[in-house]
């Protein structure tokens, strides 16, 4: 008892570490910074930039003059082909992309994590599901996709109304066809994790199961899960936009990132701006994530903090 | 060297067996077991060390872990302190835990990188006691304390800790419970020379302190003179000495115990000229098709037809050691024990004759 334990620094949360040392992680505080502004743009942006996003003129000599034009004060972001308005259609579009990708990567790296662990930690389950993602792999996904659409988009519409049920739809579609590679990946991690001593440790103090998993393999698969996880949303946005176009995700009036950009294709020569915001949108914020991902992933990392 | 009228053994192990299967073939079918410990009884007396003792593969860090059941057995029994370890149902196994601990091999992989030393040496409380924060953080810093380390050091992480400092935190938590039993599988392995010493005297001090018991598994044997009080040494899977540490390295009596032995340096310039180093021929034969007869009859100097036909059973030849082997079990010819001989047979590995 030479020094009081008053004196010494309590241990403290780990949380405030993690903090400190995203913080110093420049390419993530500007990732952060930036999707921080991508979801201001879209949530906020709406309610100054009162235009409707679906608005079409119902005078069709208006309507006609008002199509296709250049960026001016009344459209920031010029009009489309029917002259609706590309910014609030932008904000609009956003909304739904971000909401999609971040709820649709959510639900892939949960069941692929949920599946991985269990694989990689009971061998009795391992064979079964490992088995069960091969077969998901095997599975050709848009045709999968079609048919998941075809069967249920209707009845979830009536029940939910026809956004929250195409929505709800859209994530959980893609967030089942692309767990797969989650959970491979953890699966391998964690079965190189449980053979490691300190998980042989904590069974000889007797720690049961659930909190091996929870105290010692997670925290340790941290990474490749977060990778899994800045790449998802990137993938879960194209997705639904490749949904979108083939007319099976949200109606064709209903904007998207991933609508805008399909809508524009088709005038890439003319006005090629109507392809570049959205798919600046799209790359700003997948590009942010990831550096997110990346800053997380670095802050979580004892060994890479402090340093 | 131990009085047997005194009080009952803390660990006794009776007929310890771990086998582990082999799957081979596209249909991953059980053709086989590896061996890794047969057969294998030895008594702990309280208080007291054992060390175990043998090269590499020959099944010691296999029984530790058994004895703590890290590894299921397939037959035999463990009863530490008069609980049989062996059977024990998952609960019940949970709430004898306390009571066995263990020091791991290597400091660096036995510490999870991601938690803090106070939260690694907090984990077993955290699960076995209904201490306060407050209680709790003061046992962690009196655990520190006995390990002789700076309680500044509660928030850090094991990557800034050098491997005897890691070693210590391995300690302190196997000590968070107040064990009766510590098996310790090779603690002072992956240290270098001055950091060693430093953790077998920690070990001794804190074995005096707290009446702790060992089971010391090392293949140092200088140091295993220093620690142990008796001294198994184990041969591919079976314990082929058992006796006490002075008599053992005095004069040893199974011929592999004296060829391994023999293996020890000399600090002693004049004594080390003249030791006479027992060349084993051939290679330790795979524990999943152990010889018939003897296990180490493939490579002994004084091999005799019987040691290829029977197995000798581990017997007690002078008072206080046990012994497996032939030479002394059988009537059959005199012990010489004093080997030397050259192994003039050439044996495969896993070959029986």
């Amino acid at each position: 008892m030479t020094d009081a334990p008053d004196t010494l620094e309590r241990p403290r949360s780990q949380w405030r570490d993690v903090w400190l040392q995203f913080r110093s992680h420049k390419g993530a505080m500007a990732g952060l910074a930036v999707f921080v502004t991508l979801i201001l743009f879209v949530t906020l942006g709406p309610l100054i930039w009162r235009i409707d996003p679906t608005y079409i003129d119902p005078d069709p000599v208006r309507m006609i003059r008002g199509r296709n034009q250049p960026p001016s004060w009344a459209h920031p972001l010029g009009t489309d082909q029917l002259g609706r308005d590309m910014l609030a259609r932008m904000m609009a579009g956003g909304q739904v992309s971000i909401a999609v990708g971040l709820v649709a990567m959510s639900i892939s790296v949960l069941l692929g994590t949920l599946v991985g662990v269990l694989a990689g930690y009971f061998r009795k389950l391992d064979n079964p599901l490992m088995r069960l993602t091969d077969l998901f792999l095997a599975l050709p996904l848009l045709p999968l996709l079609l048919v998941m659409v075809m069967l249920f988009r209707d009845a979830l519409a009536r029940a939910l109304g026809p956004e929250t049920g195409t929505f709800l739809m859209i994530v959980t579609a893609i967030g089942v066809t692309s767990w797969m590679q989650a959970a491979r990946i953890v699966r391998g991690e964690v079965l190189a994790l449980k053979e490691r001593e300190f998980v042989l440790a904590a069974r000889s103090i007797g720690t049961p199961s659930r909190r091996i998993i929870l105290r010692h393999i997670l925290p340790n698969v941290m990474s490749p899960i977060m990778v899994a996880a800045t790449l998802g949303i990137a993938s879960a946005i194209i997705t639904e936009s490749a949904l979108s176009f083939l007319g099976l995700g949200f109606p064709p009036d209903f904007p998207t990132w991933g609508r805008l950009l399909f809508d524009g294709v088709d005038y890439l020569q003319q006005y090629p701006e109507r392809v570049i915001w959205p798919g600046l949108a799209i790359s700003l914020t997948v590009l942010s994530v990831n550096y997110i991902g990346d800053g997380l992933r670095d802050a979580l990392d004892p060994r890479i903090r402090g340093r | 060297m131990r009085d047997t009228t005194a009080p009952p053994p803390l660990v006794r192990v009776r007929g310890l067996k771990i086998h582990f299967p082999i799957y081979t073939g596209l249909f991953r079918r059980h053709t086989g077991d590896v061996r890794a410990v047969d057969d294998v009884s030895f008594d702990i007396w309280p208080g007291e060390t054992l060390g175990l003792v043998g090269e590499s593969g020959c099944g010691k860090s296999t029984c530790g872990r058994a004895l703590l059941r890290l590894y299921e057995p397939t037959a035999g029994s463990v009863q530490i302190a008069g609980t049989d370890i062996a059977t024990l149902d998952a609960g019940a196994l949970r709430r004898a835990r306390p009571m066995m601990q263990m020091v791991f091999q290597d400091p660096q992989a036995s510490l999870n990188p991601r938690m803090t030393l106070a939260d690694i040496i907090g984990e077993p409380l955290s699960e076995h006691t209904t201490l306060t924060q407050d209680e709790r953080l003061a046992r962690i810093y009196e655990l520190m304390d006995q390990v002789g380390l700076n309680r500044r050091f509660a928030n850090r992480y094991p990557h800034e800790f050098s491997g005897g400092q890691r070693q210590r935190i391995g300690i302190a938590r196997a000590l968070a419970l107040n064990p009766k039993f510590v098996v310790c599988d090779e603690p002072i392995a992956a240290l270098d020379v001055s950091i060693q010493a430093q953790v077998v005297n920690l070990l001794e001090d804190l074995q005096d302190r707290l009446g702790l018991t060992y089971l010391f598994i090392s293949h140092d044997l200088s140091m295993v003179r220093h620690i142990a009080d008796r001294v198994a040494v184990m041969y591919l899977g079976r314990i082929a000495e058992l006796s006490p540490r002075d008599a053992l390295y005095e004069r040893p009596l199974h011929p592999y115990a004296q060829a391994l032995l023999s293996a020890v340096p000399e600090p002693d310039p004049a004594r080390e000229s003249s030791r006479r180093r027992i060349i084993l021929k051939g290679d330790v034969p795979s524990p999943a098709r152990p010889p018939r007869g003897c296990r180490f009859c493939t490579r002994c100097p004084q091999v005799m037809p019987v040691c290829r036909e029977v197995q000798p059973e581990l017997a007690e030849v002078e008072p206080g050691r046990l012994v497996a082997c032939h030479l002394y079990t059988a009537t059959t010819q005199t012990a010489g024990p004093t080997g030397g001989t050259e192994a003039t047979e050439h044996v495969q590995q896993g070959e029986t004759p």
